[in-house]
């Protein structure tokens, strides 16, 4: 799994709280994501499956405990802040492209504006991502003129063209109509062969059977279980996940 | 009639000198108040702290009291002086206390503008490594000002008409304080006053038709 002999992870939480008022969200949190992993985050809703999701490019700022990315404890704020944001890839449950902006601008915007890519070579690198996406002829259109499922498929496009470490996927399928998760969840896959690291937060089993090295299972503000996918579906090992699947695998 | 064509000549002058003052103000006013509507939403307390106390100040005093205080306090106290012409520097005097008190209302409208870009952008933008400031400029502000285009129409037309008052800032030459000059020795006259209406509705209600058009055709579609 390690790709380029780098046995250290990539993403190290230890003992990380969150309240959101007298609400106890995140409870001693300890987790690793290797390099080239894809850990899959499911869990009953209200669990705090997004909130762990957000704090590793903090998006939520956490109460105690500690992150490190790549080796590097998560900046408070500022240049340093933003330049660990444009390492990790997100990606919304509500695509959150920039609605003003055409799908091509919206793909170039980081790699000009962060990264200092020339115009053309942003253009060329947008165009190849967004072919591979499968939206290359949308390329002049505006977000609202395009699905669901493509405008997804874009920010995933606009989430490589940073050259990420690793993607963040808080519920990327949770706003679509079913027959467009499907192809959202394709480009997901091919993202994991391709040794991309990826934390995401979703309830499509079939995706974490099929793609995730490790599922991780959430409740209640705590990791409750962490397993193999085909352990953790076959095989649980608590009641609160055993009782979870009996929910949604049934029918 | 006669006395709307006798005069109009220096009425016009003076209508000129309410043109000017609104494109300096114009121009002045919509960049103090985006920069205004930055230090509101800023993550920096004390900037936004500042913006806010000098909105709710600038914003709820009378202009007339902004123009004196502009002439009186600034100039004459403090001598802040822009040209040693009295007339000139009595323009420019009007034109800056009329572009902070605008501004304080541009504020507030590019900021209800702000607060209907989905939280979403903001965090779309942070997240693909932009910094506060470049999310704002590239992101957000330009949705905000296409949602506010028509209530910023509307402020510039307020902000033309109170260039009427320039009276009070010691800015003798608009059309409104040459009207009551006119007036002093002809007397009051009903074709001056429409003149003057006719004139200020040729300014103002192009604007009110032009941002109508231009909010509909830029609305950012969701």
């Amino acid at each position: 799994m390690t790709e380029n002999g780098d046995a250290t992870p990539l993403v190290q939480m230890e003992h990380v709280n969150k309240h959101f008022g007298a609400l106890h969200v995140l409870k001693d949190i300890n987790l690793t994501v290797s390099r080239g992993e894809v850990l899959v985050v499911i869990g009953p809703s209200g669990g705090g499956k997004s909130t762990l999701c957000r704090t590793i490019n903090r998006l939520e700022t956490i109460d105690d405990g500690r992150i490190v990315f790549d080796g590097q404890v998560l900046p408070a704020e500022g240049k340093a802040l933003a330049r660990l944001r444009s390492d990790v890839g997100m990606v919304f449950q509500s695509f959150n492209l920039f609605a003003h902006k055409t799908i091509r601008e919206n793909v170039t915007l980081g790699p000009v504006k962060v990264r200092r890519q020339a115009r053309d070579a942003a253009d060329k690198r947008a165009m190849e991502l967004l072919e591979r996406v499968g939206i290359a002829a949308q390329a002049d259109k505006y977000p609202a003129q395009l699905s669901g499922g493509q405008q997804q498929r874009v920010a995933i496009a606009r989430a490589l063209a940073m050259d990420p470490k690793m993607i963040l996927f808080d519920e990327p399928t949770s706003a679509l109509d079913p027959e467009m998760v499907q192809e959202v969840l394709d480009v997901m896959i091919g993202l994991a062969r391709d040794g991309m690291t990826m934390v995401v937060v979703t309830h499509e089993m079939g995706f974490a059977r099929r793609a995730a090295n490790r599922v991780v299972f959430m409740a209640d503000g705590q990791v409750v279980e962490e397993n193999t996918p085909d352990e953790f579906f076959t095989n649980a090992q608590t009641d609160r996940a055993r009782d979870f699947l009996s929910k949604i695998l049934t029918h | 009639m006669d006395e709307l064509i006798k005069y109009a000549p220096v009425l016009a002058e003076g209508f000129l000198e309410n043109v000017k003052l609104s494109l300096v103000a114009a121009v002045a006013s919509l960049i103090l108040g985006t920069i205004l509507v930055g230090m509101r939403v800023s993550p920096t307390p004390v900037l936004r702290a500042a913006a806010t106390v000098y909105v709710n100040v600038v914003r709820n005093t009378p202009l007339t009291l902004v123009l004196a205080f502009s002439a009186l306090g600034l100039s004459d106290q403090l001598g802040l002086v822009f040209s040693q012409e009295p007339s000139v520097n009595s323009f420019w005097i009007v034109a800056m206390g009329l572009s902070f008190y605008t501004a304080s209302f541009v504020c507030e409208a590019l900021r209800a503008g702000i607060n209907t870009v989905p939280l979403g952008q903001a965090e779309a933008a942070r997240s693909i490594g932009l910094s506060f400031f470049q999310s704002l400029r590239l992101i957000i502000l330009p949705q905000a000002f296409r949602a506010v285009i028509a209530p910023l129409g509307s402020v510039m037309i307020a902000m033309i008409k109170n260039t009427t008052v320039a009276t009070a800032g010691g800015y003798l030459a608009d059309a409104a304080a040459t009207m009551k000059e006119v007036f002093d020795t002809t007397g009051a006259s009903i074709p001056i006053f429409i003149g003057i209406v006719i004139a200020f509705m040729a300014l103002t209600m192009p604007i009110g038709y032009f941002t109508g058009w231009l909010s509909r055709r830029l609305a950012v579609a969701r």
